[in-house]
Formats: C-alpha cells, structure tokens, sequence
C-alpha cells in the first residue's frame, strides 16, 4: 500500500458515506457445502473435522469466496472484508492448522484483492478497498475458562501478539490496504492485536490505515469484558485508528445508541456494521433489506456514520439497499476533542 | 478537603506492598482474596485510580502482578476504575500492561538510566495504550530544586512529545515530593519547590499532568497522624492551586483543611511554605498537643427523626421504611382534625413525591413497591379510627384488575396494582382465574372507572376477546386495558380493540399503566387520547394485514416430506438407566444453584444481565438490594420449613408416528398408553427443515428402540398461601417477592431435574460437567420443551403428561380449564434426547394441517380452531 492509497481512503471517507460488505459466513453458509468440499484435494486425508471451518475455503474452494466478494461489489460495496476471521493460529488451533495460518491470510487477501481490482479497473471512479480483517480469535485474556479460579486465563498477550503478528503479516504480504480489528468483545485481546500491528509495521518499515470495531453483546451496553463504549474507545485510542466502531451481536434498533455513544466521542471516522437483527429461534437473522437499510439510513441521516454495511445475516440485497438509503447523506465530518487525559476501567475516566 | 477540587484525583495507595504493611503480608501469604477486598475498599472509599505496586524482594514480582491483575479483572467493583501498574522494575511494569483491557497509568520512567532507555520504554508504553508517570530524575540524579525539577521535566517532554509523538495528555510529571521539616536546613524549602516547579510545568508544557506521593512530606512527624494529616491537607491546598491534578493518597486519611485547628493549620502553613527558620521547631512545639486526636465514628444517620410529622412520612415512604410507621402514623392522627386526614394529606403527598420520582425514573419498581408496603401499614393502623363508610376518600380512579378465567399468573397484574395505587388508583384486585360474568358485575355493582385485564399463557388471549365482545353486548362503555406477557399491541389491535367500542388499550407495563390511567381519567384529555389510540391501532391493524409471511406456506406433505433429517439407520437412541414414573424431592438450597437471576431482575423491570446488573450505574443499587432480600427470602422459606418444591419424571419407550408419538407401556411396544400429538412448521425452509418434535423420536419403522421423557414440577403447593399471608399483612412487596422466588424457583428445578435425567435417570450425559451459566445457554445434549411453548404451542396436550405421571396426585400440581398450572411456578414439559434436537417454533399452520390434527386428536374443527387460534396462519 503506498502512501496514496491511505490518502484515497481518507478523502472517500471524508467525501460519502462509504458502504462495507456484509456476512461472509452467511453467504457461505447459503452455499451447504459438506465435509468434502471443505477438504478439497489438498486436505482429504487431514486428521480432524474441517467442515465450518470457513477460512480454509480461501485454500480449497477459493472460487467461491472470491465470488461472494463479488457479490458484495455487485451490490456496492467500497471495502471488502477478507475471509480471514479466525485465520490465527490461535482460532486455527481447533483444526491442527496452526501451521497454516499464514498462507491462509496471504489467499484471502490475494482473492479479495483481485475481485477488488478488477472492480475498480471497471468504474475507476469508485475505488473499492480490501480491509484485512483481524478477528478476536475464540479465547479470552481477560476472562477465565474456569469459574473457579477467576485469575486463570487460557490465552495470554504475548501468544495473542505473536498470532496477531503473523496474520497481520500474511495479510500485508497478500495486498491489503486497510487492518480491520473486528467483533472485539474483549478489549485486551484488541490491545493485543494493535501491539503486534505495530510491530509489524516497524519491522517492515510500513504503516496501513487501522480500523477498529468492538462489539456490544447486549443490552447491558457492554463488551463482553465489561467495557462501556467510552471505556472501549479510550483504552483503544492509541492506535490512532482511521475508523471506530461498532459490529456484530445486535442488529441496528439496538446497536444504535451504542453508535450514537461512539459517534459523540470519537476523534476517527465512524464505522458501524450490525447483524440483520437478533437470530430467531432458528439461529436465522429476520431482518428484511428494507427494513436494515431503513435503520441505517437514519444513522446516515442523522450525521452518525462514515462507513457502514452488514455483519451476521446480511446479504448483498442488505448491502445494496443499505447503500441505495445512506448514499444521498453527507458523512458524519470528524470532530476536534478536548485534549484530556483518558483513562479507563471498564467505565471511563476522564480528566 | 481535596475532594472540593472536583478536578483533583485520588489514586488508592492501599494495593502496595511497599506501603502497607498489611497488604504485603496479605501478598506474601498469597491471600488473594483478602487483597483484593482491600483493592475493593479502596473504590468504594473513592479513589478514582487504584495504584497496584508488587516492589519487594522476597516475592516473584512480576508473577504477583499478573495474578492479582488477572483477579482484578473479574471483579467488576474494583475494575471499574483505571489502574496505575506501580513498580521500579520495568519487567513488573511489562507484566502489568499485558494483563490491563483498561487505558492504565505505567508509574514510572525517567531518565535515570539515560535517554535510550527512556525512549524504549515510553515508545512501548504508548503501543500498549497507556499514559505514563514521569519521575524528575535524570542521569545525575532526583531532582530537589524548583529549577532541576522543571528542566528534567522539559527535557522529558520534548523527548516524548517532539521525538516520539507521545501524546502530552497522557505524560504525568512527578516533580518528587520529600520530607519537610526534618531539622536539616536544606530540605525546608523542598515543599515551596514542588509547588513552584507544578506551576511552571502548567504554565510551559501544556496538557502535562502533575502527580507525587504525598505522604512523603510529612515522614518527620510518623506516628503523629494528626500532624501528618494536617501538613497533607495543607500541602495539597496549595499545591492543587497551583495545578497539581492527582496524588497517590488514602482518601480516608486526610483532614478537611477547615476543619485543622487554627493553631495547628498555622503553624503547618509556615513549615510548608518555609516562611521563616523557626516554622520547624513551632511545629514541632505543638505537635504533641494534637496528638491523641480521634475522629468520631459515623453513626446510622437518624436525622429524619427529628422532622416534623409530614416529613417523617414522607421520608419513609420514599425511603421505603417501615420500623417507625406506626408511630408516626399515630402522631400524625393525633395532630390531625379527622384521621382521613392524615390519609388524604401527608401520605397522599408522600405517594405523589414518590409517584414523581418514579415518572422521571428517579426510583425504580421495587423501590415504589416498598413504598407501597409503607402507604399500606399505615392506612390499616387508621383503619380502626376511620367512621365506616367515610373512608371513601378521593381517589384519582377506581380500577378493576383480574387475570382472566383459566389462568393463574398475578405477578405482574399485583405490580400494576401497587404502582397504581401509588398514584392514588382505587384498585379492586379480583384475583386469578376470574371468570368474564364475574369481572363484569363486580365492575357494575362498584360502578368502575376502567376494568384492567392480564394473562401469561395464549388461550388467554381468546378470553380477553370474549370479554371484550361481552362489554360491547352489555353496552359497557368504560376503558378496557389489556396486559400481561403474551398479550401484544398487535393483538390488541386485531383481535380486541374492534369488538369494543368503549376506549381499549394495550399497556405494556408497569410505570405505562400511570399515564395510561391518568389520561382516561380526565374528562379533556381522555376524548383525544382514546382517538390517538384508535387510530394507532387502525394503523397496526393495516401493518399486519400487510405484513406478508417471511417465507411462504407450503402443503403439509410438503413440510413433511422435509422434516428434520436424522439418520435413524446410523444411531442408537440411549435406553433410560430407569423407566417409568418417580417423584423426585429436592431441597430449596439445592436448587438456588440453578437459579437463573436474569429474569427475576426482569420481573421488577430492572433491566440488565445477572450478575453485571449489580454493577449497574443506573439501577445497580437497587438490584443488589433486591438480590438481597430475594436471599433472605430464599432462607427464611428455607429456615422455617415452608415450601416444599416437588417434581415428577416418567421415562417412557416411544416412537413416532408421522407427527404424533407412540408412547408405550413397555419395551415389548405393544400397548400404546398415550399418544402426544405435534404439529409441523408449515412456511417454506430453502436451508433448514421443516420441524415438528416428533421428528426427534426414532419413527416405528426404524426399528430402533427410542424412548420419551416428561416432567412436571413446582417450586411448591405452599406459594399461594405464603403470598396470601403477607397480602394480610398489607405487604405488597413480599407478596410480589415470594411468587418472583417460587417462580424461579420451579424454573431452577427444570434446570436441575433436566441435568438429573440427563446424568442419571436416562443417563446418556453421564459425565456432562456445565455449570450454571452452561446451562442456563442450554449447552447440554437433548431439549425439554414446555407444552404451550413455540415448539408445542397446543396447551392441551399437558394432559398427556398430567395422566402419565399422575401429576396432581402425586406434585399437587392442578391444569385449570385453560390448562395453566396451579400453582403458578409450575413448570413442565416433555424431554427428548437426541444430539440433533433442537427449540423451533412452529409458527403458523395452514389449513390442511388445521384439519389433520383435528382428526389426530379426535376433535372437531371449531375446537381446532380455538385452541390452535394463535397460529393458525390463514
């Protein structure tokens, strides 16, 4: 990424509302792909279970996920998310792919890269870009496996740094332009990942664009390890992210005010990508295009927002729609704070 | 004192081995639990950082930070506030960053090992995310004078700042705070530097911080709290005026500098701000006077008993007390002309302060009941003195409450009662299972304002119509309101509202029910509000006529032909360790580990998840109170022996026949004892299938021996006795709080007996080991759906279960004609083992399957059509 690409970035930010793709693992799950077709030739005689294992479809079936990317560029999309939610060595662990997750984040970016550029060679006007997603990873550093012993953790900062790193690295390699740090639920593992960002980026002398997106699990208006929206923003501010935000868990009507939370503090542009709605009692999101983009398109309308799309359950009829509502609203302009000293708990601390 | 300054931080010191004694004991013996109640005070006391230092040299430094951070994090009291990681060893500090999800304070570096390292470590703290102390230190040494202070301060700075882009809001300065007063002549003036120095880093290095350890000062005078106190408060004084933000301090032990004795506060002054050589020895002349000094202890504030009368009750009705009532309540009819009076007046203006402060979300439900429970004891002292047929007063309405004919659930109709009674409602509380004839002439004879209506479980909802319908044939025009969990706006709307001509309002709630009330009451406003809902439920009505299916329906062959597919050839179902019918007794300290609190806290419209909800900003106070007396009332049903939950199990063989399951006497499956009945989800699935429960049991021609389980329990036949006795007792909270315990109670013993069939009556999960939270997420293998539930929403069939275990005779456990369960915290359902079992909700049904089932179940289609009224989607 040269330093250009940012630059086009940040001055589409700060022109549109810029438009994210939506539900990676719901498009494939549309596909019903079996145990065969996740293990394609290379992986047919590997030892343990691969079906769900998403991200590995970048290696066996690549043509499908560059397909979805499509898709989702079909329906307007600017940025793309690379398959790449649990491509860690940590997630990966629950398959014995440890060893693959480097190759796996250079294939996904490399497939959601070319889906990309051919997209912009076809309307030059409309640049699309390939964020690289850095998921949480399925542990937690600061909550306990075990109710037992509360001060027991099975994953620690220096494994989740070197799992970060080694992705972040894979995907750089592979041609992403943007990092997204994504469905935070606990904040350390984020500091975590930052971390190794950073170091990363010393060590190859480069510096990519960083979003970050947190997640709020219910309604308690917490992340999953406690944090307030403030308090996640304030312990995550010194990554001097382009975009801050909110993904995942709940769908528009109640991830709302958690934007509107984050929309009044935040110094970065504004991300925010919910599910189409709560799953239903079938696991499935209910929440009609129409009436996702409707929502959003208010967020739009009320000066929220500067890059939105779909998490769990949206589809490219989401995307498209959401895009269809938010693209006649100007984009939320950044906002100068007052110079404090921000500090946090899991409440903030300002002062 | 310091807190006057509200831009001034009190950072904890108690966490610090180094400074307390008793905390590096607690760490040394590895009593984690007792350091972190010392963490824990420290908060609550109000220190807004907590500084956490593990510098001593017999422990293993950095492993005791991890831990104790790791211990801090899962406690949502203490990691509230930010931490300041406190160490000399930057591999101490290193531990502490990567245990922190909060923006902490690294305590400290400096430039005492020279700027590489300084630079190193500042750029490593900035990508951990946090702010940093700076020390006044430099390669030379600490700093002592004003000038040495600022000079390394700048010098740090600029380095920070300009080199490393380090953000200078996040840079705190400690220009080192030492001993005054020490007999040495050079350290007298070390005070005057600190502030002087504080004052030009303000002045020079903008939106740096300044921070020092306070207690420093007054190292000359240890074992002379008073004096130390004293020369804190006094530095502090001055220091804060010249922009010191923060200081690392006990909040418990620091005097408020007014109230130091003048004498002491002079002579304190001149030693801090060095006014001449003799301030030293004045200090230490009186010191010793000041010595002994105790602070008074802080009593249980009884103030409010010296108010007047009026105030006194209105204190207690807000505050929700009732120990004084009925003293009070004496004394107020003593000095009032008539004793309605006292009704009329100060208790009335209690409830509507209360009332208020309700609307504007001030107080919260439980809080509102208690205050209830307080209105009520002291009207029934009155009662006696009041003339028979004067205690008429004007209320603001008279309203009539019923849960309708066939149901039994009350807890959130008494709410509604008791909120409304508040706001100065007459209610007439009819009770459970009324039937409609009754309702209706009770709300003639007492020539009622509005008649409110509720109901938990769906048929219901049939009920309420046909009240509806009969207020219009009697030409009943008074308000109907219409309430309770499976009530809806839209059903409302669609199925009431229209054969009613008098106003008909859907209340969701509670603190609703006030306005909603208020509105129909008044002559002017009631006309326009009834039209608004009117025309709001003209609105609902054209919404759902439009609304189209999600998916569309499909034949029932259809649905059939795609049910869930489980591959019966390739699975045995697992045989029960023991079959047929046992009753099964468990202990309410048993089930009060199973107890899932979310709900409860839901049932007194407090919202949040258990057990954050105790943390909460908003209602976390009340919460906990509330979880308080729900123990204690969990303990005293428990101490004095008066409820008794009981439950039974059957484990049956079984096997399905299309939608209806075979269950059989025995494993030979010839004589079929009962048939339970299902019914199909009936819309179009292009991913999934199209569910009914029966799907989950081997079919007959499987030849696998599968098998089906059922339950029926309840937290105990006592609950509506002991609810009684306080409603006697004009005690409207314990009333509320006893069937919110039941009722988690019986759903705890769901929990319970469903683990005890899955480990040892059917035992397929023999070792399954998932504790609370696990199973509250339904973690485990196998699903118990509840009969009038989405899965099998048709509440007839619980007499299938009812006939099979012999419910009533051996639990107590009643169906009325609607077939809900007597008592309410009952709770029953069928089991069904298989992996691939899951909840689904049938939904709505088409008419061949309408017809199907009707003839599966021996019924007429009218019949049909009522008890399946709820989905029935055509």
């Amino acid at each position: 990424m040269t330093d250009s690409t940012a630059d086009l970035f940040r001055r589409q930010l700060s022109k549109r509302i810029l438009l994210l793709d939506g539900g990676m693992g719901t498009m494939i799950q549309g596909y019903n792909l079996t145990e065969e077709d996740y293990r394609g030739e290379r992986f047919k005689d590997w030892p343990s279970d691969l079906k769900g294992n998403n991200d590995l479809l970048s290696l066996t079936q690549p043509h499908i996920i560059k397909a979805i990317h499509e898709a989702f560029l079909e329906a307007g999309s600017d940025v793309l998310e690379t398959n790449t939610f649990n491509a860690n060595r940590i997630s990966m662990a629950d398959y014995d792919m440890q060893s693959l997750s480097y190759e796996l984040n250079v294939e996904s970016a490399r497939i959601a890269r070319a889906a990309a550029d051919e997209f912009t060679q076809k309307t030059p006007d409309k640049p699309r870009f390939v964020a690289g997603a850095l998921g949480p990873t399925n542990r937690t550093a600061s909550i306990s496996p075990d109710v037992n012993d509360p001060g027991k953790r099975n994953v620690n900062f220096e494994q989740l740094v070197e799992a970060y790193a080694e992705a972040t690295k894979g995907l750089i390699e592979g041609g992403v332009d943007l990092l997204l740090i994504e469905t935070i639920f606990d904040t350390l593992n984020a500091k975590a990942a930052i971390f190794a960002v950073e170091q990363v980026f010393e060590e190859l002398d480069t510096r990519l664009p960083v979003m970050i997106s947190g997640t709020i699990t219910d309604a308690s208006g917490r992340t999953l390890s406690g944090q307030t929206a403030e308090a996640f923003y304030n312990s995550m501010r010194h990554a001097q992210p382009i975009t801050f935000g909110l993904n995942c868990a709940l769908g528009p009507d109640l991830l709302r005010q958690y934007v509107q939370d984050i929309s009044n503090i935040s110094e970065s542009y504004v991300s925010a990508y919910p599910n189409a709605g709560l799953p239903n009692e079938f696991g499935e999101y209910d929440l009609t295009p129409e009436e996702m983009a409707q929502q959003i398109g208010e967020w739009a309308e009320a000066g929220l927002v500067n890059l939105v799309g779909g998490c769990c359950g949206s589809t490219p009829e989401h995307i498209k729609a959401i895009g269809e509502k938010v693209a006649r609203c100007a984009p939320r302009p950044l906002v100068k704070q007052e110079v404090k000293l921000r500090l946090s708990g899991l409440e903030p601390f300002v002062h | 004192m310091v807190n006057a300054s509200s831009s001034f931080i009190n950072i904890g010191e108690r966490t610090n081995v180094t400074g307390s004694a008793k905390f590096k004991r607690l760490i040394l013996e590895e009593d984690y639990e007792t350091a972190l109640d010392v963490a824990r005070q420290q908060v609550e006391n109000g220190a807004q950082v907590i500084d956490i230092n593990m510098d001593e040299a017999m422990l293993d430094s950095e492993a005791a930070m991890t831990r104790f951070m790791n211990l801090i994090a899962s406690e949502p009291d203490i990691a509230r506030v930010p931490i300041m990681i406190d160490s000399s060893k930057w591999s101490v500090i290193e531990a502490g960053l990567r245990c922190v999800q909060g923006k902490a304070i690294v305590n400290s570096i400096s430039l005492k090992e020279g700027e590489a390292q300084f630079k190193h470590q500042a750029k490593l703290i900035r990508r951990y995310g946090a702010a940093a102390v700076v020390m006044a230190f430099d390669e030379t040494g600490q700093a002592d004078t004003e000038d040495r202070k600022f000079e390394i301060c700048q010098r740090s700075y600029r380095i920070l700042v300009d080199e490393l882009g380090f953000p200078p809001e996040d840079i705190i300065f400690d220009p080192n705070i030492f001993a005054v007063a020490t007999g040495i002549e050079e350290h007298n003036n070390y005070a005057v530097d600190f502030i002087e120095a504080t004052r030009r880093i303000k002045a020079h290095l903008p939106h740096a911080h300044i921070s020092g350890g306070l207690s420093n000062i007054s190292f000359s005078f240890r074992g002379n709290n008073p004096v130390r106190e004293a020369m804190h408060s006094v530095f502090l004084y001055y220091a804060i005026r010249a922009g010191m933000d923060m200081a690392i301090v006990n909040a418990g032990q620091l005097a408020v500098y007014d109230d130091i004795p003048l004498e002491l506060r002079q002579a304190v002054e001149d030693v801090i701000l060095n006014k001449d050589d003799g301030a030293t020895d004045r200090l230490l002349e009186i010191a010793p006077k000041y010595q002994g000094g105790k602070r008074e202890e802080v009593k249980e504030n009884l103030e409010w008993r010296s108010w007047p009368v009026s105030k006194r009750l209105e204190h207690a009705l807000v505050k929700g007390i009732t120990d004084y009532i009925e003293e009070d309540t004496e004394a107020a009819r003593l000095e009032a002309e008539k004793p309605l009076h006292v009704i009329e007046g100060p208790l009335m203006d209690g409830m509507n302060v209360v009332g208020d402060l309700f609307g504007e979300g001030k107080m919260f439900l439980p809080q509102v009941v208690k205050s209830a429970r307080v209105m009520k004891k002291s009207v029934a002292y009155l009662e006696p003195y009041i003339e028979r047929g004067k205690a008429a007063g004007s209320s603001n309405g008279k309203i009539l409450l019923a849960t309708v004919k066939g149901d039994v659930h009350d807890i959130g109709k008494n709410i509604v009662g008791v909120v409304l009674q508040c706001n100065n409602f007459e209610i007439i509380d009819m009770g459970v299972m009324v039937p409609c004839a009754n309702i209706l002439q009770k709300a003639q004879e007492e020539n009622v304002d509005m008649i409110g209506l509720s109901g938990l479980i769906t048929p219901s909802l049939d009920e309420m119509v046909y009240v509806a319908k009969e207020m219009q044939r009697l030409g009943m025009d008074v308000p109907l309101l219409i309430g309770g969990a499976t009530t809806s706006k839209a059903h409302t709307a669609v199925k009431i509202e229209e054969n009613y001509e008098g106003a008909t309002v859907y209340v969701p709630n509670a603190s609703r029910a006030v306005g909603v009330c208020q509105k129909l009451m008044s002559p002017t406003a009631k006309i326009e509000f009834a039209q608004q809902v009117r025309d709001e439920y003209v609105v609902v009505r054209e919404q759902h006529a439009r609304k189209r299916p999600k998916s569309k329906p499909i034949s029932l062959e259809a649905a059939r032909a795609n049910a869930a597919p489980i591959d019966w050839a390739n699975y045995q179902p697992p045989v029960p360790k023991q079959l047929g019918v046992q009753e099964v007794e468990v202990s309410i300290e048993t089930l009060v580990d199973y107890i899932d609190w979310t709900p409860f806290f839901m049932t007194w419209s407090l919202a949040g998840k258990y057990p954050r909800i105790l943390e909460d900003d908003v209602v976390g106070e009340e919460a906990k109170k509330l979880f308080s007396d729900a123990n204690a009332m969990l303990k005293s049903l428990i101490a004095q022996d008066s409820l008794h939950p009981k439950g039974v199990i059957g484990l049956f063989p079984a096997n399905a026949q299309q939608d209806d399951i075979q269950i059989y006497s025995d494993e030979t499956r010839k004589e079929v004892l009962a048939t339970s009945h299902h019914l199909r989800q009936q819309s179009q699935k292009p991913k999934g299938a199209n569910n009914c429960l029966s799907d989950f049991i081997a079919p007959v021609d499987s030849d696998k021996q599968d098998y089906i389980g059922m339950f029926a329990v309840t937290a105990g036949v006592e609950e509506d006795a002991l609810a009684k006795a306080f409603e006697a007792e004009h005690d409207d909270y314990n009333n509320i709080m006893v069937k919110a315990v039941c009722d988690r109670l019986a759903e705890a013993f769901a929990e319970y007996l469903h683990q005890q069939v899955r480990k040892v009556f059917w035992g397929f999960a023999e070792d399954e080991g998932l504790d609370n939270e696990k199973l509250i997420r339904e973690m485990y293998q196998g699903i118990r759906p509840a009969p009038g539930y989405a899965a099998c929403p048709e509440h007839t069939e619980k007499q299938v279960i009812w006939d099979l275990l012999e419910a009533e005779a051996r639990t107590g456990i009643k169906l009325t004609e609607s077939y809900a369960m007597w008592p309410g915290a009952s709770v029953s359902g069928w089991y069904f083992s298989h992996p691939d079992s899951r909840y689904f909700a049938v939904a709505q049904i088409q008419r061949d399957q309408l017809e199907d089932y009707a003839q599966r179940k021996g019924w007429s289609l009218q019949e049909a059509e009522k008890w399946l009224a709820p989905n029935i989607g055509f």
